[in-house]
């Protein structure tokens, strides 16, 4: 079941001759259970899809479904609304509420939605525990690690049983045994609460936790991998290095295959 | 939801929200310590005015409605009782004298009045007795001559004067007690007209007219002032009436002590609209990212911004009540010599403004919250 589809989608930035197009007639669907990863090299306009996805974008053209109601169609007030009850978000910087604590930061969205109660509450605390962080519920941001925070990132966009989840660069603050870690879990939750997610990575180790990877170049859909193997031998290739996770700027990881060429990175 | 993250968010930060409301406190002691004093020092002037019981004031022509500088003989008072319309006069004279403390210590600069039995002028007791006759050595005195020196209905007091160069003193019987009517700054004594004539300084001779210094006049319809002022101009040679306000607005320095502390007064407010909007804003500016992220996950603009008023208001209003507390404190242990008076319609009038300048400060924060793009906050502009 299509649970995300973007149609003949378009971002044009500026007009006339300043006019930039970031995304150019990009067609998409995501089904429930099915984790996405989003690549391409730093200005391929996929920052500016997932950000279309999430409906903090208006596309300049084209269509975005989510629980079959075109959200570029919404005003700033019905997509903000509809942001807390369909999308789920986990992004590049931790962004927890820095003086809620673990538990209190991923019912955030839970009394955001008038949905906290008993059962919600335990909900939070089992998936806390879920995510290695049982110990730390009453800890607030500052006292936690990267990880542990992002990992409640994670809790967070998972919480309301959202039909989307997607994710910012949800590693790029991490190391690499911790980027493994989170991005593993992470897929793991979405296919088991049968979500559809979405993570724009600039680290092509983390594709193997994937389904599918979607290559964006030039803001268009040059190239997606759907095949389990190729999809392992792109993440193998780019972790026989070892090194630690790559910056979004950063150097070339693996320059002979193509996707990673294409990366850039 | 606005009020869960507000509240959560001053008391997991109890240090940096205390800081600020106790900056706000200050401010609230110090808006209502001036409010305070120009209540205490308006009314040390004006008081025995305030609270006359006759409608107008009638002063000596050119006078330009200075009690010290008018002079109303008997036949002005005999003219003002023809004119149509007016109940009863009383004539009132002023001067300063020094009452000598029963104990022996240094000398009370007191309000020396004289008033006729009876008629408007003459202050009502709360104890003892009225004046009864025009002479005597009977007096009514203040709550200020009571506090400063303890006296009680059936003491004697003595009062000294100079004449020329010639010190002489003159003992009074207490026959009643007033409440504060202060004038001039000094505590008030109220003897009768012709004792006050005899006592004051460079008093007049035994054969010569009685004058006092105004004559207050109580009307039949006290309504009519404003067409009674202009009735007594017109029919009472040499004169000029006032309604009582009018006539303490003119005391010398009265308007300039008045304008000088309200304007210290909306300087303050000034600085508190300043630094509760400067702190409020430096948080907001903290804060950029997180509202950003806030916003994406879900939170409108609307909860945002009642989150910031919440958050301003509550500071803000516990500041006030601690300032409010603490200036109730500090002005109830005042000596009753330093004019601090604070009154529930000014300190109601103050705290009501000072509850006002944090929304006031923070009104530019909430717009800048409201502003905050959630994308260019999370990195994710292009």
């Amino acid at each position: 079941m299509i649970a995300l589809e973007a149609i003949n989608v378009t971002k044009i930035y500026g007009t006339g001759a300043n006019a930039i197009t970031a995304v150019n007639d990009v067609s998409l669907s995501i089904k429930r259970g099915e984790f996405v990863a989003m690549v391409g090299p730093s200005g391929s306009g996929k920052t500016t899809m997932l950000a279309m996805l999430a409906g903090l974008l208006k596309p300049s053209h084209g269509q975005i479904i989510i629980a079959e109601k075109d959200i570029g169609r919404m005003s700033e007030g019905k997509r903000t609304k509809f942001r807390g009850q369909y999308i789920g978000f986990a992004f590049q910087a931790n962004n927890l509420v820095p003086f809620l604590n673990a538990q209190e930061n991923v019912e955030l969205l839970l009394r955001l939605n008038g949905k906290l109660n008993r059962q919600s509450r335990q909900r939070a605390r089992d998936l806390l525990d879920r995510l290695g962080l049982g110990e730390r519920l009453k800890n607030r941001p500052g006292q936690l690690s990267g990880g542990q925070q992002q990992r409640v990132a994670i809790a967070r966009a998972l919480i309301h049983e959202p039909e989307v989840v997607l994710a910012d660069e949800p590693t790029a603050s991490l190391d690499t045994e911790r980027a493994h870690q989170v991005v593993q879990t992470f897929a793991e939750l979405i296919h088991e609460q049968n979500r559809a997610g979405v993570m724009v990575t600039h680290d092509l180790r983390m594709c193997k936790y994937t389904d599918r990877v979607i290559q964006m170049m030039d803001g268009k859909i040059s190239r997606i991998i759907a095949d389990r193997h190729e999809i392992l031998r792109l993440a193998g290739a780019a972790d026989a290095l070892e090194g630690p996770a790559p910056s979004p700027n950063g150097r070339p990881v693996l320059a002979g295959d193509p996707l990673v060429a294409v990366q850039g990175i | 939801m606005s009020f869960y993250l507000a509240i959560k968010e001053v008391w997991r930060n109890k240090g940096r929200f205390a800081l600020i409301a106790s900056v706000v406190a200050l401010i609230t002691t110090l808006v209502l310590f001036i409010a305070a004093l120009a209540e205490g020092l308006a009314s040390a002037n004006r008081e025995y005015i305030e609270k006359l019981n006759g409608e107008l004031l009638v002063f000596q022509e050119g006078t330009q409605l200075s009690t010290t500088a008018s002079r109303i003989g008997r036949e002005r008072i005999a003219e003002l009782r023809r004119v149509e319309g007016i109940e009863a006069v009383g004539q009132v004279g002023f001067s300063t004298l020094k009452l000598v403390p029963p104990d022996g210590g240094a000398d009370i600069n007191v309000s020396f009045i004289g008033v006729e039995p009876g008629l408007p002028g003459e202050p009502q007791v709360y104890a003892g007795q009225q004046i009864e006759r025009d002479r005597g050595n009977n007096v009514i005195v203040d709550e200020g001559v009571v506090a400063r020196i303890g006296a009680q209905v059936g003491d004697t007091i003595t009062l000294k004067v100079t004449q020329g160069t010639q010190e002489e003193f003159y003992d009074l019987t207490i026959i009643g007690l007033t409440d504060r009517r202060q004038y001039f700054f000094q505590p008030a004594v109220f003897a009768p007209l012709n004792t006050w004539d005899k006592i004051r300084p460079d008093g007049g001779a035994a054969d010569a007219e009685l004058v006092s210094n105004i004559a207050v006049v109580r009307l039949q319809d006290p309504a009519a002032q404003e067409a009674m002022t202009t009735k007594i101009e017109q029919e009472v040679k040499d004169v000029e009436a006032a309604n009582r306000q009018t006539a303490w607005e003119a005391i010398p320095g009265y308007a300039a002590q008045q304008s000088t502390l309200s304007t210290q007064q909306f300087f303050t407010f000034f600085i508190g609209v300043l630094v509760v909007g400067g702190f409020f804003q430096i948080q907001t500016l903290q804060k950029v990212a997180q509202i950003g992220m806030l916003k994406a996950i879900g939170l409108s603009n609307w909860t945002v911004g009642w989150t910031a008023i919440i958050q301003i208001v509550t500071v803000n209003a516990i500041g006030v009540v601690i300032g409010a507390i603490g200036t109730l404190a500090l002005t109830a242990n005042f000596p009753v010599t330093v004019p601090i008076m604070l009154t529930g319609a000014t300190a109601l009038a103050s705290v009501l403004a000072l509850l006002a300048i944090g929304p006031l400060g923070g009104i530019v924060s909430v717009f800048v919250l409201l502003r905050i793009e959630p994308l260019r906050a999370l990195g994710m502009a292009q």
